[in-house]
């Protein structure tokens, strides 16, 4: 097994890092106590600690959703709490018990719109099993911004309206995912109103709870100031209405939980089976424990990793079967399994660095491999960008880049990409950042994502400043200098940030690494209910290895 | 003390039918079998698929279910006594010098019927059991007490007398002396007899106790004894032969009754001092000799404070509580009937009967002592004992799944112990009790926890009035389930949706993700689910937050709980290995629908999973407005009809279970939407009964 997991040639460093997890396993402890064995790991198990004790404080307060008091108002009304309607809703008991819940965009919105907290975006959405089958949940929560499913935010009605991805898309999407066959279910448990009626007016069967959940273009107000009528909105809207008169709605509820039971009903009766594309094998768990994750990343982006270790954390039984690990050291492929699914794995060691063109091609090739056989991709990217330099550039790194890129785009298979260090430059588009379309992107809190490294941008800008200088006949001061660098990095700070990446739904979320391995079997699962598609590649030009090219090493001599 | 099965009377016993059904058809077996004789069982529609009928060799359906026309029916038994007699092998008629088939009536049903001794006669069968003429002198109260009087065995005052008038029995009374018992001369189990302590209540209990006794025996004569108050309840095991032996195997006490029945009894009675047994047993010999007894047969006497004791009747069958007696001699009395029935002596002799240790049984009953003991009915369907071994007898006629029938006794099992003192078997007692768990129906095993565990039980100062007088310790109310436990209960749960769930997974393709895992795991958040469990009348929320390490933590108010467990199976049943807040514990789980229960040696708890509304609006209607069948039964009669009007308390139905009647009555205000049953059928118990309008203040509850 060990030989599966390190390759004979491992570099010394890994090596090193290895036998500290054999000795941690046959120390039986903590593995926050083996990671203190060496200063470096328990400087990094501190650091990485920090990091996810702020991203589970700050998601327990999105949990709580909308303000004490707007919570206190929704439960007088006998009402559930959204959160509580989904747990409701994912299969709570009997047959099909306590089924996780792949929580996506926790923390969009995350501190947008300055002083308006609107916890995760005011709509919790997601992944869970309900009677067996795998659903999308949408679940509007009324408590954060006081109105329910669809009614548009006026003040911001620019923001949400006229766009291609804005509201109307939703209804677009409704009749799109009908088209193709994708169940939609809409349980009325608030007001629907507007563009929001036709939520559950498009879906496939709905559900509605009476005295609480209404349906209608225009409600009381509106009606009155249009046409003086004046009218309850039970009335107006209410379950009595649509069920007996309208027809509008399918279901008649008395309270939510009779609604979310109806529900699991439905999908019990849709008759759908999920049918695996790809073999399975018995979950196995990871021989190491997950939280030496902590002490292997840390917080720190300059510190280098064996990519190895990570995976080594979070595939079946630590095996690994390495593609091409004698070729080039900055990119790692392989096979393995998480929870019995199989999966290809791209990670980064680093930058794209000594031999990228042939571990740029070595990724082209794999990503061709799992197309072929069906296989899911898994990109774990740590990476700061190709390298620059003439050697680089003579060697033909944006042809080999290229092809890559292209290869990761045209992949038909579900892509994964989870970000566990700095994702820079090019090195995002190849290692399939969000343009190339991966089912779900996730981010490490450690994580960093930008065009490039904050303090790399500072120096860029500062020597364009102190060219134009120069031009100019000044002189450029230190002071000038960092000056000019200390806004930049920061920006670069603040706009690379999880957070701010999270907040604008540029991810589907932060995880803990610690869960890493749980959320990508649950994004595997997920998307497996759809056929695996056959994949067409483009133009990829001929890559032709140098094997002669100039080494550093050959340049000094 | 083995002697030859064939004996000087030429019979031979190969097969013997067992009149009877249940625990006493299979205790019999048990020996037959042992034995090398072959058993025959007979059974009524009600029993078909019953425990006795599958250890029989043979097995033949006698009728319906009611017992008049299948355990009491003479013909159809005889009937299966001579067909079953014709199915001998050749070798068996080759061999033996007369063959004959025999009939064991066991207790109840026909054992004590003289007739029925007369007809096996008549047809060449051997009734194991005595003469008739000694089943029909001493059925016959009044004759009794004369011909043990006659013996020299002491009677109790009384009046046996021919003259039935008021004016007679008033001055009899008078003489013996208030209090006096006035009991039915052909009566039994409590019917048609009253206690009358003073002659003012004596003309009104006289005309009640003659109604109850016309009714029940189709015949009011009334005998009259001294009442003795606080009494003991000691009866002697006697046992005689063809050849005029008897000889005695000491005594039980039976003081512990409720409802005029026996609940509990031992061997020897506490506190008996050698004398005293000597005494007791030579009186009991004395009088089965006078009768001229053959058989198995049991001397009840009544014993007052001062141990002196007086006759009361002689059961000339084997006892329910005969296993004590077996545990405390080394002695198969079956073994021993069906020996002394093909005409052998009794096996030991006087002196060699000796006394070791001491025995319990305890029986166990399908009933509800938090309702005044009723009889209850209904499936088995969790059911799990204590191993039995040498010293412990589980004897029983049922199994996990059967049923316990309205048409017959209530009673599930006999729990009998042994140990080498009385002290030790108690402790024993209580123990083997702990592990004897049913789900399903009402049983009397924690109220015979409860009974068993009382001091004064404990110091032997037992008396018939012992229930009644310590009754508020017996039937102490339902008290909250600690948190702790509801902990466990709400733990067990969420364990067993989680097996139920694997099992499931199994069957599916896709058994190996994550969405299939129980984990309840929520990105960078902890789940925590809400349960609601219902202990009693009370709904107690517990939030229950599922730790990424796979325990729990449980709030319930202001109280959190660190709570993990496991499920681990032995012998069919499961048990919950839990700890709660670091004390650990492993009580039996079962959940059956709505209701958690646990069995631990401290305590069987029952909790309940609340229905939600929408799920249960019938049941509902039942639950708030009791109009549920309490038990299975007939209903006898219906007095309301869809739209009455009705007012709490108002009669709605008669229902009939368990030989007795039962009123459905109205639980509020209200008008009848329907009624589920008509005159004449039949209800389960819980099957809702009459369902009532929604009302306005119901629905507004709803909202």
């Amino acid at each position: 097994l060990a030989g599966e997991v390190a390759p004979d040639n491992v570099p010394e460093n890994y090596l090193f890092v290895f036998i500290l997890s054999i000795l941690n396993r046959q120390k039986q402890g903590s593995s926050a106590e083996a990671m203190t064995s060496g200063a470096l790991g328990a400087e990094n198990y501190e650091q990485m600690k920090a990091l996810v004790g702020q991203l589970r404080e700050r998601a327990q307060r999105i949990r709580l959703g909308g303000g004490e008091k707007a919570r206190e108002r929704h439960k007088s009304r006998g009402k559930l709490l959204p959160r509580e309607r989904v747990d409701g809703l994912i299969d709570p008991g009997s047959v099909h018990t306590e089924s996780p819940f792949l929580e996506l965009s926790q923390f969009a919105g995350y501190q947008l719109y300055d002083d308006e907290v609107v916890p995760a975006g005011g709509i919790i959405t997601g992944i869970g099993r309900v009677s067996g089958v795998e659903c999308m949940i949408v679940a509007n929560d009324a408590t954060v911004k006081g109105v329910d499913s669809g009614g548009a935010h006026l003040r911001r009605q620019a923001d949400v309206f006229p766009d291609r991805d804005h509201f109307g898309r939703i209804f677009y999407n409704q009749a799109i995912m009908s088209s193709k066959n994708i169940t939609q279910i809409a349980v009325v448990m608030g007001s629907c109103t507007a563009g929001g009626a036709y939520v559950p007016a498009m879906a496939d069967e709905n559900i509605i709870v009476r005295k609480q959940g209404t349906i209608f273009l225009a409600g009381p107000p509106l009606v009155k100031a249009a046409t003086g009528e004046e009218v309850s909105a039970e009335d107006l809207g209410g379950a009595d209405l649509h069920c007996r008169k309208s027809g509008v709605t399918d279901y008649y509820a008395l309270d939510d939980n009779h609604a979310l039971h109806l529900t699991r009903k439905i999908v019990r009766n849709l008759n759908y089976q999920k049918k695996l594309d790809v073999t399975i094998e018995p979950s196995e768990d990871p021989l190491f424990p997950a939280d030496e994750l902590y002490g292997i990343v840390g917080a720190n982006l300059k510190r280098n990793f064996d990519v190895r270790e990570v995976i080594a954390r979070l595939v079946d039984g630590s095996r690994f079967s390495e593609f091409k690990a004698l070729y080039g050291d900055t990119l790692v492929t392989g096979f393995a399994r998480i929870f019995g699914y199989p999966v290809g794995i791209i990670g980064n060691n680093g930058v794209l660095f000594s031999e990228s063109a042939k571990k740029a091609s070595t990724g082209t090739h794999f990503v061709q491999l799992c197309c072929q056989r069906k296989i899911p991709l898994l990109f774990l990217q740590n990476i700061t960008g190709f390298m620059v330099g003439r050697d680089y550039e003579a060697e033909g790194i944006a042809k080999d880049g290229a092809k890559m890129v292209a290869a990761v785009a045209c992949a038909n298979v579900p892509k994964m990409t989870v970000i566990i260090g700095g994702s820079y430059g090019a090195g995002n588009y190849g290692m399939c950042g969000r343009a190339y379309s991966p089912r779900f992107l996730y981010l490490w809190p450690n994580a960093r994502i930008s065009v490039m490294g904050g303090e790399q941008a500072a120096n860029v800008l500062a020597t364009i400043a102190k060219d134009q200088r120069a031009q100019e006949g000044k002189q450029f001061s230190s002071a000038e200098e960092a000056a000019l660098k200390e806004p930049i990095i920061a920006r670069f700070e603040e706009e690379g940030n999880p957070y701010y990446s999270s907040a604008r739904l540029w991810d589907d979320g932060i995880v803990d690494p610690v869960d890493t391995r749980l959320v990508l079997g649950l994004s595997i699962s997920a998307a497996l209910n759809a056929p695996i598609q056959k994949t067409d590649f483009g133009v990829l030009r001929i890559a032709l290895a140098s094997s002669h090219r100039p080494t550093p090493s050959h340049d000094r001599l | 003390r083995t002697m030859k099965y064939a004996t000087a009377t030429g019979r031979n016993i190969t097969k013997v039918l067992i009149a009877n059904r249940g625990e006493i058809a299979c205790r019999v077996m048990r020996t037959a079998k042992k034995m090398g004789v072959q058993s025959v069982a007979v059974y009524s529609e009600a029993d078909r698929n019953s425990m006795h009928v599958d250890m029989a060799d043979e097995a033949y359906s006698i009728g319906p279910a009611p017992s008049q026309q299948s355990y009491l029916s003479m013909e159809k038994i005889i009937q299966v006594a001579k067909i079953s007699a014709a199915q001998v092998s050749h070798e068996e008629i080759y061999n033996a010098k007369g063959i004959s088939s025999a009939i064991h009536p066991g207790y109840g049903f026909l054992s004590e019927n003289m007739e029925f001794a007369e007809l096996c006669k008549q047809e060449g069968i051997i009734f194991i059991g005595p003469l008739s003429s000694a089943i029909r002198d001493m059925g016959i109260k009044s004759t009794a007490k004369s011909i043990m009087a006659a013996a020299g065995v002491p009677v109790v005052e009384g009046y046996h007398g021919e003259d039935q008038s008021d004016q007679c029995l008033k001055e009899h009374a008078g003489r013996i002396g208030y209090p006096v018992m006035i009991k039915a001369i052909r009566g039994g189990g409590g019917k048609g007899m009253r206690i009358i302590r003073s002659e003012k209540e004596f003309q009104e209990q006289l005309e009640s106790a003659r109604r109850e006794a016309k009714k029940s025996f189709n015949d009011d004569a009334m005998l009259i004894e001294k009442f003795v108050d606080t009494p003991r309840h000691v009866e002697v095991q006697v046992f005689g032969d063809h050849h005029g032996n008897a000889v005695y195997l000491f005594e039980r006490d039976c003081s512990v009754q409720r409802r005029h029945q026996k609940i509990i009894e031992e061997a020897p009675g506490p506190g008996i001092k050698p004398e005293v047994r000597k005494k007791l047993g030579e009186a009991a010999v004395r009088a089965a000799k006078a009768v001229n007894y053959v058989g198995a047969g049991t001397v009840e006497f009544i014993m007052d404070s001062k141990h002196d004791f007086y006759f009361m009747e002689m059961n000339t069958r084997l006892q329910v509580e005969h296993p004590t007696t077996e545990m405390i001699t080394g002695t198969d009395l079956v073994e021993w009937q069906l020996r002394i029935a093909a005409g052998e002596k009794i096996p030991l002799s006087q002196e060699e009967i000796t006394l070791q240790g001491h025995a319990f049984e305890a029986r166990i009953y399908a009933e509800d002592p938090n309702n005044d003991f009723m009889p209850g009915a209904g499936p088995l369907v969790h059911l799990s004992t204590p191993r039995a071994d040498l010293s412990t007898r589980i004897e029983t006629g049922v199994r996990q799944g059967d049923e316990v029938s309205v048409h017959y006794d209530p009673m599930i099992a006999k729990l009998v112990v042994w140990a080498a003192d009385r002290q030790a078997a108690l402790t024993k007692l209580r123990y083997s009790l702990r592990q004897y768990n049913i789900v399903g129906l009402h049983t009397n095993i924690d109220f015979l926890l409860r009974l068993t565990g009382h001091p004064e039980f404990e110091a032997g100062n037992v008396h018939t009035d012992f229930i009644p007088q310590h009754r508020k310790e017996l039937l102490s109310s339902r008290k909250a389930a600690a948190k702790e436990v509801l902990c466990q209960a709400a733990l067990g749960l969420i364990l067993k949706e989680k097996t139920v769930s694997d099992d499931f997974k199994i069957q599916t393709q896709d058994q190996y993700s994550p969405f299939a895992s129980s984990s309840g795991r929520r990105l960078n958040i902890c789940y925590t689910r809400n349960v609601t469990l219902r202990d009693g009348k009370n709904n107690v929320a517990i939030a229950v937050t599922y730790n990424h390490d796979g325990s729990y933590s449980m709030q319930i108010g202001d109280k959190t709980f660190q709570v993990l467990g496991d499920l681990y199976s032995e012998e069919d049943c499961t048990y919950l290995k839990c700890s709660v807040n670091g004390v650990a514990s492993k009580p039996k789980l079962i959940i059956l629908e709505n209701t958690i229960y646990l069995f631990s040696m401290e305590e069987s708890i029952q909790i309940d999973i609340p229905v939600p509304k929408y799920l249960s609006s019938v049941s509902s209607a039942g639950t708030e407005g009791g109009t549920i069948a309490p038990m299975a039964g007939t209903i006898e009669k219906v007095f309301v009809k869809a739209g009455d009007k009705v007012h709490a308390g108002d009669s709605l139905m008669v229902m009939i279970a368990m030989k007795m009647e039962h009123i459905i009555r109205a639980p509020k205000d209200g008008t009848i939407k329907r009624v589920f049953y008509k005159e004449g059928s039949q209800a389960n118990r819980h099957a809702p009964l009459v369902e009532f309008e929604e009302e306005e203040s119901d629905k507004k509850e709803a909202e």
